[in-house]
């Protein structure tokens, strides 16, 4: 029988959780409650002496000096309502796994099988004396005394609303009534029920393909397997094939496919995976009617820009490795190289906020540690788009309110980071209401590892044939099934909850911790990650290295029983890597996993065989040629067609004043602090920050990059930044990608990232480009992508920039049969480089009064797609142009500057333009400013020249630049010709004045009122 | 003269060990050895060859259990391959050999929760004082100042005034199992450090310069003899100007803050351990 421990703070401790809890019922629903408070709850189903029991309770489960606990006798009292929320079975419980552990070490003993520990956390929650109307004008509520105003529809809203999430937990509701009845909870153990077959036994289901085309399409519908109908005629003449069958007899199957294989296929071949769009042709049609095919956006622009850009670098070519591994390979100096990757985690995001971003962030650490013979873990990046989470009008059934996915997803990212050590330095919150569809989790991580490892170059990696196939870390469960499949769809009512995953970050780490020993000793020769897909895909895209394997799915650890093999083989659950093992080494590496904690198995072996070979208990369940797995697809043919939208002209409003407007600019979330999430970020851990998110007088001002010293004893910097602008695709996603490529390289550029090593990644977050019934405009959508393309290569070729990775997520919509909602075409572009000497590095706050104020860079009436227009309600057409060469001449000429010790502060110009970033760097720096609208330098036609254009434009490649006046002649002369222009100067007095074109003031206002503008929107968040 | 040596403590979620080790190579001592739990466990490596023990910032099993607390049980419980001996004696051997331990953040809430701070009347294995999360129940990264006691015996500290480091947890709420508890640690001057105002003069309450609502601001304390010391923020993280926040817009010594505790540990090891 299970027993339940429950652990309460004493009454006079501070229930901070209850309190959060408290605070988000009153905000976000509106209900009235005088109390929030926790208990924590142990089901504890293990065979245990109520001694050890009790020594559980009072030892690792409860803290004696703030704490009380019980062992099956409810703690609860004092309360109205009470809700208890627990985890479904299956779902990763980390709390759990921990106590239990705990609980073996105390014993001595192991578990046994199907033993465990399950958390739940129960809320006693006090409504408030007098039965207020909780919602005006409901009228009828029906509350009855004692149950504090509060009834039990709000308690539904309050545990489906806040506490919990019921697609991965459960909850119960008891009155303190029915709570008194019952005698309180009853332990509940969340066991997973075995349901394989009825023996009990595991089972693979042959599956007949011999079947009509409408029945190809419902087999891949109901089977999550995101198949197209011409797909899965691939796979059926693939059966069909007498040499095929032949081959199949040879090993005991027969000429159906089994749910192993045709699952296996599915992940292969899924969008998530195989990037069919990118990698299909295109017939692109552009606005005068002229048309051309493209064999491949991916080979054609993206490896093309990398290809051309090294050979324009010539020996200065700093690539070491790009797009075959998990993550690109850049050199950092003669003994170390760096690593880069960014990754998305849309849909779980979207299901689970919290599982879904810390699954985003564990699973993209694992990219770097998976890339050439492993990496150490120096920082992540993330970059969040969501809806406005202050949204207030109504949302189609399945979607969550963006204000959860914001909470969950912040949550997510920060336990993820801080608990893996490293260190979160970069990011941005995004916001446009039509990420409510899906919203976007960009996590990146870098790494670094030494250039050489035991006498071999670190970034190459090989397996040989009779090579062991290992896996380590976490165990397989039902958890994420379907997760690289139901990405490639449209997010529906139907999406299936297995995807979600949990991760774990301390299995994760204890298994690095284990790993990068390994790799010193070199006791593997091939490492990568499990991500989606799971094993199908590490393993076969190993295979794909080797040519072919054999591998038992049996040996493969279970979270717990009755998983089949198919399942085994596809699941995505968390903290795995897969390696290839020589036989000489596995002794040792085995030893050593042990001795590390770390779970490490043998599943099979690398062969030259050509096949994908699964077994399950030794007898074969999937013979998949490799060259079928991973050639056996055509190209999609993808019809593309460019039609320049016309947006309704915004006109730009003339005022003697625009104070006001800068404020609301300021305070527009696209613009405002996001200070008290990065706080929640540890961006410091490993001791090599340079340049933190915030920097200035009281460490609050905004900073552009990051940099950071990987190596303690050196000063050599990586630097860090990033650009995305998804408003303007509204005009032209060949301006949008242009945008943000130079937004990222003029963030990196402004700290003082060196031009000489600095390379790209792209993450493309699209809205599906196929034209179907369901993407009627899909032509559109695919010719937004080509133009996207088509800058991505123009900008980075100016730009010196190689892409080195990326990734893309192509279907983020959400679409119920009746409600489509798309999101707007995204690409995050991040930039990493180096800083020779870290100790040049620039902020942007200002440093002292008297210094000249420069404006690098000219500025044109481009407020299309600006936040200016989009607070007076519109997006316009006039969108920044990029001028590649004269913006890399000036970044060029602002680096010797740097270097030469002449710059106080940088600031970039971007959303909300010169105004927002004049008033964020004199605010950061505590000292005013007076600007000069007329001594701008102006580009176009003069007509279009006036005060809130040139206050709010968001032309390209500017900087705001401080310089002290005795060294303002050699800034001016190493600037020269780049367009370089005083605008002004940095005062004492804590003021922001800026003249317009004719001379009068348009805005003054004391830093303090634009620091709170700033400051107040997103502060309780 | 026989050498100064530190060990620092990983595995298990530990995330600040290479900083730690930096700090303590720079503050001068000899050798420094970062040591993975388990090659403790195993017996490899033995406390017993170190003067200085360094338990440092992490994540420690995720928190799962409240922060530390696993850890804490694992040490108490694990015994070393091959010894016949719990890893626990390790501990109170060096305890009782007079050598020092320093416990940063996750290192602190170990050392609360393992009961060898305060260490009152010489019980180093009995609890009576915690770190619990912080007022504003969400984790913090932020510099705050902090007032020393000049009156401490921490070894650490000597010379010192006040500094200035940065606090990153969730969990840093220290809490008393009672008024006398907190009482003897205010009149012995074990509360080393407390969070302050900027001019370093009094404790305070006030958030965010008291980021966690600790009772009194306190924010580190040592035992009665001043070699064990537990502090919230960290020292590790401040040793050289370009780690402070506003390194760009003030003049700052070479050194931070933070490296003086590792000085003073190697000077203490030097003049009393070797």
């Amino acid at each position: 029988m299970a027993n339940r421990v429950e652990v309460a703070l004493k009454q006079s401790v501070r229930d901070a959780r209850g309190r959060r809890v408290k605070r988000e019922i009153e905000q976000f629903l509106h209900l009235p409650v005088a109390e929030v408070r926790t208990i924590d709850v142990y089901t504890v189903d293990a065979l245990l002496s109520w001694e050890e029991l009790d020594q559980a309770a009072a030892g690792p489960l409860c803290d004696p000096v703030i704490q009380e606990r019980s062992i099956d006798r409810p703690i609860a009292a004092d309360f109205d309502w009470i809700v208890e929320v627990g985890f479904r079975p299956g779902v990763t419980d980390n709390v759990g796994r921990t106590a239990r552990e705990a609980i073996e070490y105390l014993t001595g003993r192991q578990f046994q099988q199907g033993e465990a520990v399950y958390t739940a956390v129960q809320y006693l929650i006090t409504g408030t004396p007098s039965p207020l109307a909780g919602e005006a004008g409901t009228g009828q509520r029906q509350t009855v005394e004692g149950d504090g105003g509060l009834c039990r529809a709000d308690l539904e809203r309050i545990a489906t609303g806040l506490l919990c999430n019921t697609l991965i937990q459960r909850f119960t509701i008891l009155s303190t009534a029915e709570f008194a009845a019952q005698g309180g909870f009853p332990a509940v153990v969340p066991r997973v029920a075995e349901n394989a077959g009825a023996n009990g036994r595991s089972s693979v289901q042959e599956i007949d393909l011999e079947v009509s085309d409408e029945e190809l399409i419902r087999i891949s519908r109901e089977g999550v397997l995101a198949l197209t109908l011409e797909e899965m005629l691939i796979i059926q003449a693939h059966f069909r094939s007498d040499e095929v069958r032949a081959e199949r007899a040879k090993v005991g199957l027969g000429s159906s496919p089994t749910d192993v294989e045709l699952e296996c296929l599915a992940q292969t071949w899924s969008e998530h995976c195989k990037h069919k769009i990118f990698s299909g042709t295109v017939q692109y049609e552009d606005e005068q009617g002229n048309s051309r095919e493209i064999k491949s956006l991916f080979k054609s622009y993206i490896q093309q820009t990398t290809k051309d850009v090294r050979a324009k670098l010539g020996d200065r070519d700093f690539c070491l490795s790009v797009f075959k591994d998990n993550a690109g390979v850049i050199r950092f100096n003669d003994d170390w190289s760096l690593v880069f990757k960014v990754e998305t985690h849309n849909s779980p995001s979207a299901l689970d906020p919290y599982g879904g971003a810390l699954t985003g962030i564990v699973g993209v650490n694992r990219d770097p540690f998976g890339t050439g013979m492993g990496a150490r873990l120096i920082f992540n990046t993330d970059v969040f788009c969501f809806a406005d989470p202050f949204y207030a009008k109504p949302l189609p059934s399945r979607l969550l309110h963006p204000r959860r996915i914001y909470e969950g997803v912040v949550e997510g990212v920060e336990h993820g980071g801080n608990k893996s050590g490293i260190p979160t330095v970069n990011g941005s919150l995004v916001f446009d209401d039509r990420f409510c569809g899906k919203p976007l989790v960009f996590c990146g991580t870098a790494g670094i590892m030494p250039s050489r490892i035991n006498g071999a170059p670190s970034h190459d990696k090989s397996i040989l044939p009779g090579d062991l196939i290992v896996m380590t870390g976490g165990r397989i469960g039902k958890d994420g099934i379907h997760g690289a499949t139901f990405s490639s769809e449209e997010l529906n009512e139907n999406s299936p909850v297995t995807a979600v995953q949990i991760g774990d970050p301390i299995t994760q780490k204890r298994m690095f911790d284990f790993l990068i020993r390994a790799r010193d000793k070199g006791l593997y020769r091939f490492i990568t990650d499990n991500g989606a897909g799971g094993l199908s895909s590490s393993i076969g895209e190993m295979c794909g290295e080797v040519g072919g394997c054999r591998m038992d799915l049996a040996k493969a650890p279970l979270k717990y029983p009755g998983l089949n093999p198919w399942e085994i083989l596809i699941s995505e659950a968390q903290e795995r890597m897969s390696l290839a093992v020589p036989p000489e080494q596995i002794r040792e590496f085995l030893t050593m996993a042990k001795s590390f904690g770390v779970e490490a198995t043998v599943l099979g072996e690398f062969t030259d065989s050509g096949i994908f070979h699964m077994l399950y208990e030794e007898r074969t369940v999937a013979w998949l040629p490799v060259s079928f797995m991973h050639e056996g697809l055509p190209p999609l043919q993808l019809p593309a067609k460019w039609t320049p939208p016309k947006q309704e002209e915004v006109k730009v409003e003339v005022k003697d004043n625009y104070t006001d407007v800068l404020k609301s600019l300021l305070g527009a979330l696209n613009v405002c602090s996001k200070e008290s999430v990065v706080r929640r970020y540890d961006h410091e851990v490993q001791g090599g920050s340079v340049v933190k998110p915030f920097t200035g007088v009281t460490n609050d001002g905004p900073s552009d990059a990051a940099v950071v010293r990987p190596l303690l004893d050196s000063f050599e910097g990586v630097v860090v930044a990033h650009g995305i602008s998804p408003r303007y695709s509204d005009i032209d996603t060949y301006h949008m990608t242009a945008n943000a490529i130079d937004e990222a390289l003029r963030n990196y550029v402004a700290v003082g990232g060196s031009l000489e090593l600095v390379a790209g990644l792209d993450n493309f977050c699209w809205c599906d480009p196929v034209l179907s019934e369901k993407t009627p405009d899909g032509a559109y959508k695919m010719a937004q992508l080509v133009r996207a393309n088509e800058a991505l290569y123009d900008v980075c070729l100016a730009y010196n920039l190689p892409l080195v990775s990326g990734k893309d997520s192509m279907k983020n919509d959400f679409y119920d049969g009746g409600i489509k909602i798309s999101i707007p075409p995204t690409l995050l572009f991040s930039v990493i480089g180096k800083i020779e000497d870290a100790r040049k590095a620039v902020t942007m706050d200002v440093k002292r009064p008297g210094d000249i104020v420069y404006l690098l860079g000219t500025t044109a009436a481009e407020l299309g797609g600006s936040e200016y227009f989009a607070l007076l309600g519109g997006v316009g057409n006039g969108v920044p142009l990029v001028d590649t060469t004269a913006a890399y001449s000036r970044y060029q000429a602002y680096h010797r500057a740097l270097l030469a010790g002449v710059v106080a502060s940088c600031h970039d110009l971007s959303d909300g333009g010169l105004a927002v970033a004049a008033a964020e760097s004199a605010f950061a720096g505590g000292y005013g400013m007076t600007l000069d609208l007329a001594r701008l330098l102006w580009k176009g036609d003069l007509a279009a020249r006036n005060d809130a254009t040139l206050l709010f434009s968001e032309s390209a490649s500017r900087l705001l630049v401080t310089v002290s006046p005795d060294k303002s002649d050699e800034f001016e002369a190493i600037m020269a010709d780049t367009g370089c222009s005083a605008i002004g100067v940095v005062t004492l007095a804590a003021e922001l004045t800026i003249a317009g074109v004719n001379g009068a003031v348009v805005v003054t206002s004391g830093l303090a009122e634009l620091k709170e503008a700033w400051q107040a929107t997103l502060r309780e968040l | 003269m026989a050498k100064t040596r530190a060990i620092v403590i990983t595995g298990n979620g530990t995330n600040c060990e290479n900083e730690a080790a930096h700090a303590c190579r720079l503050g001068g001592f000899d050798e420094v050895v970062i040591a993975h739990i388990a090659q403790i466990l195993s017996g490899e490596i033995r406390l017993d060859d170190f003067q200085f023990l360094n338990l440092t910032g992490g994540f420690l099993d995720g928190d799962d259990l409240g922060s530390a607390k696993a850890q804490a049980n694992r040490l108490k419980h694990a015994a070393v391959a091959g010894t016949g001996e719990k890893l626990v004696e390790q501990f109170t051997r060096f305890i009782g050999d007079g050598k020092l331990i320093l416990g940063v953040c996750n290192g602190f809430q170990l050392m609360a929760k393992m009961g060898m701070l305060p260490g009152l009347d010489g019980a180093y294995l009995t609890q009576s004082v915690t770190l619990t999360h912080n007022d504003c129940g969400r984790f913090q990264d932020r510099w705050c100042w902090l007032k020393v006691d000049p009156a401490s015996p921490s070894i650490y500290t000597r010379g010192l005034q006040a500094l200035y480091l940065p606090v990153r947890h969730g969990e840093g709420k220290f809490l008393c199992d009672s008024p006398d508890t907190l009482e003897r640690i205010q009149q012995e001057h074990l509360a080393v450090l407390a969070y302050s105002t900027p001019d370093c003069e009094s404790p305070t309450m006030e958030f965010p310069l008291n980021p966690n609502g600790s009772q009194d601001g306190i924010a580190g304390i040592c035992d009665p003899t001043g070699r064990l010391m537990g502090l919230m923020p960290h020292p590790e993280a401040f040793v050289h100007y370009t780690q402070h926040p506003r390194w760009t817009r003030e003049t700052l010594p070479e050194e931070g803050d933070g490296l003086i505790l590792f000085r003073n540990a190697a000077e203490y090891v030097r003049m009393n351990l070797c």
